[in-house]
């Protein structure tokens, strides 16, 4: 429902947009479907401190290399946006992106990471080696479950990231079963969800980005990295600017 | 009806009570025979479940926001289910009266047999269409998914586990969950046909315990079955239990005011908090008990949020849609008509179209006016194709010497 309000929104009004091929405006399409659902009260003390570390843990989906070696992936652009939008503020954005990682392989690494690097937000972006292999899905909640409740022991503000969308291989996986599972436990947790999968669905539909090509070539991959950093760092700092929930006010 | 979940148990309780009750009762209500006359409410909204199964199946369909799924609980599956399950025990139950466990059961396991078919062709035509596409495939923002395609280089185990109803692609769970059911029911109608309500609780039984066990058949590669069979027999069962003659027990039950209001309030309930999924902004208007008490709301395992759902529509349709009424012969409705009685052909057509609309959408134009086309053109396709066969199967039994077609079509379309 909410799409298609914005797929008719977009339509009237922004279909000149995408054709303009300004790349602000580009991945302004998508803007309506990224909400602050949940506040981010670390986050809120970490910027007023002048001292945000987030960590984005994930499989290869949240990496870009390109042919010189340089990250182009989504967390660098995310650290890019934010230190733009705070000045004098120490924006630091670690990247843990492994290859074939499942919720559960994530899950182990954490306590090592809180330690580590002791971040004020943690993006976990996961589901789609889940959906790959086909895993029990209950087993997928429980993983999830369990990982936020630690990363919000550890004073961690939480957003899930579900999986890319992507519409070759869409046939091959039930990918809906896990994009479900993860909105679901967010809504349980009361954490935001940054559901990339209905961004880059959308920018497909309205031909943004041509996400069907068979290419080697690596630009577009670059812009809709670059898109989904500086959404994710809008989604960020909306919900750091939100009043906290009344359950971590009880915390 | 408003079903919750603690309450269930005590809802099984309650039903076995009521199955000594009839099994007190001299000769089983089974001796009298449901009467056969074709329900058309049947066929019609089987038709329309395979309408929106076909349209839910394309990925990433701007149509699909329109069907059930998006509003309520539950989806096309729950009524397929449902109907598959009356229809069968229908046509079965029938046979078994009149032919014993014996033939009944050897027609059931045949009839399995001939899904089982179906479902395997339908995978080889999906195999061919994902080795088309994955020869295609190449982009540096999808180096990920794109190790989805492993299981093409070892075609030994894939067609082995395919073979086994292990392996199945996404959106092929549907046939095999049938198969299961169908291939294990004939015990479960013979009870009914004895012991009605005695069977419905077994039934109810069955699924209670896999609530609490968490059985479920095994995945390939891994994982269990995306519709758990001892979770779903229970919709189907439920189905079975309406067709021989639980449907006429219910009917004061389903006409009283207060279980009409229960489930307007019901169905309201579920849209308020479907829509808190798609507008996550207002998920903080649903308390924290009730949330950590409902969700998830799991599919796999035919929650019973999604079960009551399913119920509080059934409800619904039958106080509204009497059997007779008028508008179920009407031109508009045949076409929807014509694919419910023929639900095993057009179901197998709607997952290849399905297929085929991807391939649309993938290789020529994923924008929304094609995604509309592909749609529409889906839906008039299978329409067409009940069509001919509804015409073919005239045709036939109308030569001389030929016999009637047979009765599985008379009782509301195939099992």
């Amino acid at each position: 429902m909410k799409k298609l309000v914005v797929i008719l929104a977009s339509l009237l009004a922004a279909a000149p947009v995408a054709a303009s091929n300004d790349h602000d405006q580009a991945c302004a399409v998508a803007d309506n479907l990224v909400t602050a659902d949940f506040g981010f009260p670390h986050v809120a003390a970490a910027i007023a401190a002048k001292k945000l570390t987030i960590v984005v843990i994930g499989s290869s989906s949240s990496a870009l290399l390109d042919p010189t070696g340089t990250n182009r992936g989504y967390p660098a652009r995310l650290e890019a946006a934010l230190a733009a939008k705070l000045p004098g503020v120490a924006v630091k954005v670690i990247a843990y992106a492994k290859p074939r990682e499942t919720a559960a392989d994530m899950e182990k690494h954490f306590a090592q990471m809180l330690a580590a690097d002791k971040p004020a937000l943690v993006v976990w972006q996961t589901g789609t080696v889940e959906a790959m292999l086909r895993s029990d899905v209950d087993d997928f909640r429980a993983v999830l479950d369990d990982g936020i409740n630690a990363l919000q022991q550890a004073q961690a503000d939480v957003v899930l990231m579900n999986q890319q969308y992507s519409p070759r291989t869409e046939l091959m996986t039930s990918s809906a079963l896990y994009a479900d599972a993860m909105r679901f436990v967010a809504l349980q947790h009361q954490i935001p969800l940054f559901d990339r999968q209905a961004v880059m669905r959308h920018w497909g539909e309205l031909g943004t980005f041509d996400l069907n090509q068979a290419t080697k070539k690596i630009d577009t991959a670059v812009r809709v990295h670059d898109c989904i950093g500086r959404l994710l760092g809008r989604l960020i700092l909306d919900a750091a600017n939100l009043p906290s929930s009344p359950d971590h006010a009880v915390q | 009806m408003m079903l919750t979940k603690p309450l269930t148990r005590k809802g099984i309780q309650a039903l076995s009570r009521s199955g000594e009750a009839a099994v007190a009762a001299p000769p089983p209500a089974s001796a009298a025979a449901p009467p056969f006359e074709r329900d058309l409410r049947l066929d019609l909204f089987r038709g329309i479940a395979l309408w929106l199964i076909f349209l839910d199946h394309i990925p990433s369909n701007v149509v699909s926001l329109f069907t059930i799924r998006n509003y309520g609980f539950s989806d096309a599956t729950e009524i397929f289910v449902f109907i598959s399950g009356y229809t069968a025990a229908f046509v079965y139950g029938r046979a078994m009266r009149e032919r014993g466990l014996l033939i009944a059961g050897a027609r059931m396991l045949k009839r399995a047999w001939q899904i089982y078919v179906a479902h395997i062709f339908l995978f080889v035509i999906y195999m061919a269409e994902i080795a088309y596409v994955s020869k295609s495939f190449e982009n540096p923002l999808y180096n990920e998914e794109m190790g989805i395609f492993d299981f093409l280089r070892q075609p030994d185990v894939t067609l082995v586990q395919a073979l086994l109803l292990k392996f199945k692609p996404a959106n092929m769970d549907v046939l095999p969950l049938y198969i299961t059911l169908l291939a294990c029911f004939a015990p479960f109608i013979w009870l009914l046909l004895r012991r009605p309500t005695l069977a419905l609780a077994a039934s109810a039984l069955v699924y209670a315990l896999n609530w609490n066990f968490d059985w479920n058949l095994p995945s390939y590669p891994e994982g269990t079955w995306v519709f758990n069979p001892l979770a779903w027999q229970l919709l189907f069962g439920f189905g079975a239990w309406c067709a021989l003659g639980g449907a006429r027990k219910l009917d004061r039950l389903i006409n009283s005011r207060v279980t009409l209001g229960l489930a307007v309030a019901y169905l309201a309930f579920a849209f308020a908090i479907v829509m808190t999924w798609t507008f996550p902004r207002y998920a903080h208007y649903v308390p924290r008990w009730l949330s950590d008490w409902m969700y998830p709301i799991d599919k796999t395992n035919l929650d019973v949020l999604r079960f009551a759902h399913f119920l509080a529509l059934a409800i619904l349709t039958v106080h509204f849609l009497p059997k007779d009424w008028p508008h179920l012969k009407s031109p508009l409705l045949r076409p929807a008509l014509l694919c419910g009685q023929h639900s095993l052909e057009i179901f197998c057509l709607g997952v290849f179209l399905a297929f085929a609309a991807h391939f649309v959408l993938e290789e020529i134009s994923a924008s929304i006016e094609t995604q509309v086309a592909v749609s529409v053109a889906g839906v008039l396709i299978m329409s067409a194709a009940a069509g001919l066969m509804s015409w073919y199967k005239k045709i036939e039994s109308q030569r001389p010497g030929s016999r009637r077609p047979p009765d599985a079509d008379l009782a509301g379309g195939e099992a």
